[in-house]
């Protein structure tokens, strides 16, 4: 993964500094409340329901292991033992001391960490597919380009005060696995037919309240010409995108009310101007990319009968094989998901101790690396077939090996009422006693890929309008209630889900979903037709009826 | 006034002249863009140094020909959140490739001029001048950058 070097160790130590000497400044009366909140969330901090949230950067969702226990020791000294993985592949913190937010930051800077730019009104952390570079669906690894443009975006004095936040994702591989379409730019590395790479880039996508399904604003760009067509979007959007309602501030809103024509008239245009003479050097692209070089694999059969014994001889072991471990592009690996999403624990949570001990286990199985996915779980990129079955045991016992990677209790759900001071209503408990009554894994496997996402308001932050069943909490007149949509997706097949129809009370939200999950069994075609295929051919009709005649 | 130009503190030798007050025939004046445009003519006779003050709404392109005759352009912050004259000041320097002073005015923040100075402003004119020692600090936030 890549490592910094001494201007970028620089940079960060000095961000340290500014920010430790603003925050004093604050403490003594010398900054406004207001000026300091925009500098503080320019550095991560947001002041929620109980304590400030401290929210990390994890680069397009690489960790490693110093970093793990960087981040164990953390969560340890200055919160109450645990940390949250966010669909942006960051992680939070919800119990530091403000006036320590400083030293953990300086912490951080130790072991090539930040917060910087992982909220406010600015360019944000780049998300990518947590399995880049070792999927067998690959067309080029996007690791490098999320690297350039992590340097690109951080500290980009001219685009810190922004309409609103704004998020870039990049994937290299055919299946979309980091919702680039719902990002205010995705990016997608294609080959042209003389076999080039290049961009397709996507514009206007986005969740919230106006969920939007990014447009292609350019066929295929080239990569030198990279981040002087990001300068060129984001200069159009910096002087144009409104700024006078803050729900109408993101970028998809610039797009459809310009029209994507003429949008995108305005963006080339400017790009004209910018484009020769600051392009990307071979050199600049190769000496990143180098970094990013395969880890000493091992050659290795893709058959091994100590592997093949232990699949046929230990159902369990097969089963989490199947559910909660990918194919790897390298003969002999599998990719291994760790599954935060254990029954009774909250989606996306890690104690100080699992910090520890993934540590370990990256060091002693998976080249020290460890990746952080957008559905909130973890994986290790490169576990040998033969290192499997003991991975599986030491996961089993630290509760990360629950089978349900992509199955109805991988739930995407955010902090809801237990956290956030925006939320209408809890997520977290309802969560639990979606888990709690779906306790039959075989159950859950028979009901194959369906992905549930969990939002406690409108601002959608686990993109609840993408699931395939989303769950909105919504406030009447002081009482949760949930609001259900079907059909959504995240990726390739990108799509909005549909109203349901009117809320449903708390008391009978899990009910709900269990019926939903009932009728989708009894219509589907045979059990490899998929949740999200049968919603479409069936539509919402018979859900809605046997959702509303019950409750 | 004092404010900050070219890492000094010094006093302001440019006066900003209202669009409801009278414009004087001699001095360092600055005007509205819409002053401008409707008194071009009278403002060209000025014995002085001229400067435009830029709004977020307005282009910098309605200047870009008449940059030869201004010793300064004004941004102007009605917030400090208003990022608009990040991107204009850069489209002055870099693209219409201006020389003289691009100052800030207005409500931005001291601890926003590391970025402006970065974006080519080399002065600041802050509503709190108490602040302007800070403000002067702070451009030494950082020795290196990515862009
Ligand atoms: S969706 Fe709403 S409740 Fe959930 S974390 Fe985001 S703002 Fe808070």
């Amino acid at each position: 993964m890549y490592q910094y070097n001494d201007t970028d160790q620089t940079l960060i130590n000095e961000r340290v500094a500014q920010f430790k000497n603003q925050t004093e400044r604050f403490l003594k009366g010398e900054i406004a409340e207001d000026h300091y909140r925009s500098l503080r969330l320019m550095n991560g901090i947001y002041i929620q329901t109980h304590a400030p949230m401290l929210r990390i950067a994890v680069p397009y969702g690489l960790l490693s292991s110093v970093q793990l226990r960087k981040l164990a020791h953390i969560a340890r000294t200055y919160d109450k033992g645990y940390c949250h993985v966010t669909t942006r592949q960051n992680i939070q913190f919800n119990w530091p001391e403000l006036a320590q937010t400083p030293d953990i930051l300086a912490e951080l800077a130790t072991v090539q960490m930040h917060a910087i730019q992982t909220s406010g009104n600015c360019m944000r952390n780049t998300t990518s597919d947590p399995l880049a570079g070792v999927c067998i669906d690959e067309i080029a690894d996007p690791r490098a380009y999320c690297e350039i443009i992590r340097q690109w975006t951080s500290f980009h004095p001219e685009f810190a005060y922004l309409p609103r936040k704004f998020k870039i994702a990049v994937t290299g591989a055919t299946h979309d696995r980091a919702a680039t379409k719902f990002h205010d730019i995705g990016l997608h590395l294609v080959k042209n037919h003389s076999g080039e790479c290049g961009f397709i880039v996507y514009v206007g996508g986005g969740l919230g309240r106006t969920p939007v399904i990014g447009q292609v604003i350019k066929p295929f760009l080239e990569p030198k010409h990279l981040l002087s067509y990001l300068e060129a979007i984001l200069r159009i959007y910096n002087l144009f995108g409104r700024r006078d309602n803050k729900y109408k501030a993101r970028i998809k809103i610039l797009v459809r009310e310009e029209g994507l024509e003429n949008f995108t008239q305005l963006v080339e245009a400017e790009w004209a101007t910018i484009k020769d003479g600051t392009e990307l050097s071979q050199d600049r692209i190769n000496a990143i990319q180098a970094h990013f070089k395969p880890p000493a694999y091992e050659t290795l059969s893709s058959q091994n009968n100590g592997y093949s014994d232990q699949l046929q001889n230990d159902v369990a072991f097969a089963k989490w094989v199947k559910y909660n471990t990918a194919d790897h592009k390298v003969s002999g690996y599998r990719a291994v998901y760790l599954s935060l999403k254990a029954p009774e624990v909250p989606p996306g949570d890690l104690t100080d101790g699992q910090l520890d001990a993934i540590a370990d286990l990256a060091e002693a199985y998976s080249f020290g690396e460890v990746r952080t996915t957008h559905r909130q779980n973890l994986i290790f990129a490169d576990i040998k077939l033969t290192d499997l079955f003991t991975v599986w045991q030491k996961l089993t016992a630290l509760n990360l090996a629950t089978p349900n990677i992509g199955t109805a209790t991988d739930i995407i759900c955010c902090p809801g009422l237990d956290f956030c001071s925006l939320a209408n209503a809890g997520s977290i408990g309802i969560t639990k006693e979606i888990n709690a009554a779906l306790d039959d894994m075989d159950y859950v496997h028979d009901l194959g890929d369906i992905k549930i996402n969990f939002s406690g308001c409108m601002n959608g932050c686990a993109h609840q309008s993408v699931g395939n069943i989303g769950i909105l909490g919504v406030d009447k007149k002081g009482v949760e209630w949930y609001q259900l949509t079907l059909g959504g997706s995240s990726e390739n097949d990108a799509a909005i889900g549909e109203r349901l129809g009117p809320a449903i009370a708390k008391q009978e939200i899990t009910a709900a979903i269990l019926d939903i999950l009932d009728v989708y069994v009894k219509e589907r075609l045979n059990s490899d037709e998929h949740f999200l295929t049968t919603v479409k051919r069936i539509g919402l009709d018979p859900f809605v009826e046997q959702v509303y005649a019950t409750h | 006034m004092q404010l900050i130009k070219d890492q000094k503190i010094i006093d302001d030798p440019q006066q900003f002249i209202a669009d409801d007050q009278p414009l004087p025939s001699q001095g360092n004046i600055t005007v509205s863009l819409a002053r401008w445009q409707k008194d071009r003519t009278q403002l060209l006779k000025t014995a002085g140094k001229l400067g435009v003050r830029l709004e977020p709404t307005d282009a910098t392109a309605t200047i870009a020909d008449d940059l030869s005759k201004l010793a300064l352009v004004e941004v102007n912050f009605p917030l400090y959140t208003d990022g608009r004259a990040f991107s204009h000041a850069r489209h002055l320097r870099h693209h219409y490739r201006f020389q003289g002073e691009i100052r800030a005015v207005g409500q931005f923040m001291a601890d926003q001029v590391f970025y402006l100075s970065r974006v080519g402003v080399n002065s600041f004119q802050l509503a709190d001048t108490e602040k302007l020692p800070i403000a002067l600090s702070t451009l030494k936030d950082f020795s290196s950058s990515y862009q």
